[in-house]
């Protein structure tokens, strides 16, 4: 059973190449039984979505102050 | 630069190019895409202006060697690099000093996440991110960004920029900063370790284990 810290290697890799057969299923049997490691995978598609995003300038876009401005913010309350 | 002409129907990819070039909304945001880059590498706006100019004149010139889009940004990108290296290398004295710490510093980096047998350690497993979506049209998520790519390691952010940003290939990397194809996914892997980490703390479960702050 691979380690957290080589799956989130592998989960890293991913955004560069495809994985093969074993690493795919070695993948798969972790996140499995392991939250943390499938929050992680979650968020790499996340900071990639968000990377692209900033560098197309969607910053300057939300300085304006569209409808979707402080969403963010409302996940403070609960 | 006009006498695109006569050989035109024998390279289409070149005369792409030079629309590339001449397309005022692709130049506009291929220039944005570039001062985001050389600000963050150099920490300075003006500089970083100024050898984004530089670049973009090199490539108006040359326009007629390029193959596609892409190449064209991956040459302009290349351009912009050494104008960037140049800079650096002029500060190279405190920037090479700052980068051995900083070797030093990311080894232990993992050990700092990870427990002995590479399990993450109690407190630093990553949580649920609430609406991810919704950060990016959100001013002050931009701010903590920007804040998180300062943090990691000059080496680490542009990489990562390289690969992100700018969307170049783990070969195309590899070349323009000379390391080794595993060498690049370490420095991947840590830098988005630590940007998620601080994006996490500073932005997505900021209001999960404190009613938040005043």
């Amino acid at each position: 059973m691979k380690s957290c810290r080589e799956v989130t290697r592998l989960l890293s890799e991913a955004q560069e190449r495809q994985l093969d057969g074993g690493e795919r299923l070695a993948l798969r049997l972790h996140l499995m039984i392991c939250g943390a490691c499938r929050n992680f995978s979650h968020q790499m598609t996340s900071l990639r979505h968000i990377a692209r995003a900033y560098a197309r300038g969607a910053k300057d876009e939300g300085a304006g102050g569209p409808p979707g401005k402080g969403r963010g913010k409302d996940t403070d309350r609960q | 630069m006009n006498e695109q002409t006569a050989d035109d129907a024998s390279s289409g990819a070149q005369s792409r190019d030079l629309e590339s070039l001449a397309d005022p909304v692709y130049l506009e945001e291929l220039r944005h895409q570039m001062q985001r880059f050389a600000t963050l590498q150099l920490g300075d706006p003006h500089l970083a202006e100024d050898a984004v100019q530089e670049a973009l004149v090199g490539a108006l010139k040359n326009a007629r060697s390029f193959g596609g889009r892409s190449a064209l940004k991956t040459w302009v990108f290349a351009i912009l690099k050494n104008k960037i290296a140049d800079v650096l290398r002029q500060r190279s004295r405190y920037v090479e000093a700052d980068s051995l710490l900083r070797a030093d510093a990311e080894e232990s980096d993992l050990d700092e996440l990870f427990n002995k047998r590479g399990h993450w350690r109690a407190e630093e497993r990553p949580a649920k991110w609430a609406d991810p979506e919704a950060a990016v049209d959100d001013r002050e998520f931009w701010r903590i960004f920007e804040a998180c790519l300062d943090h990691l390691p000059g080496r680490q952010a542009r990489v990562f920029m390289m690969r992100e940003f700018i969307e170049l290939e783990s070969h195309e990397i590899c070349a323009a900063v000379e390391i080794t194809v595993s060498n690049l996914n370490v420095t991947l892997h840590r830098a988005r370790l630590r940007l998620r980490e601080c994006l996490e703390n500073n932005w997505f479960a900021r209001g999960q284990d404190r009613g938040g702050e005043a």
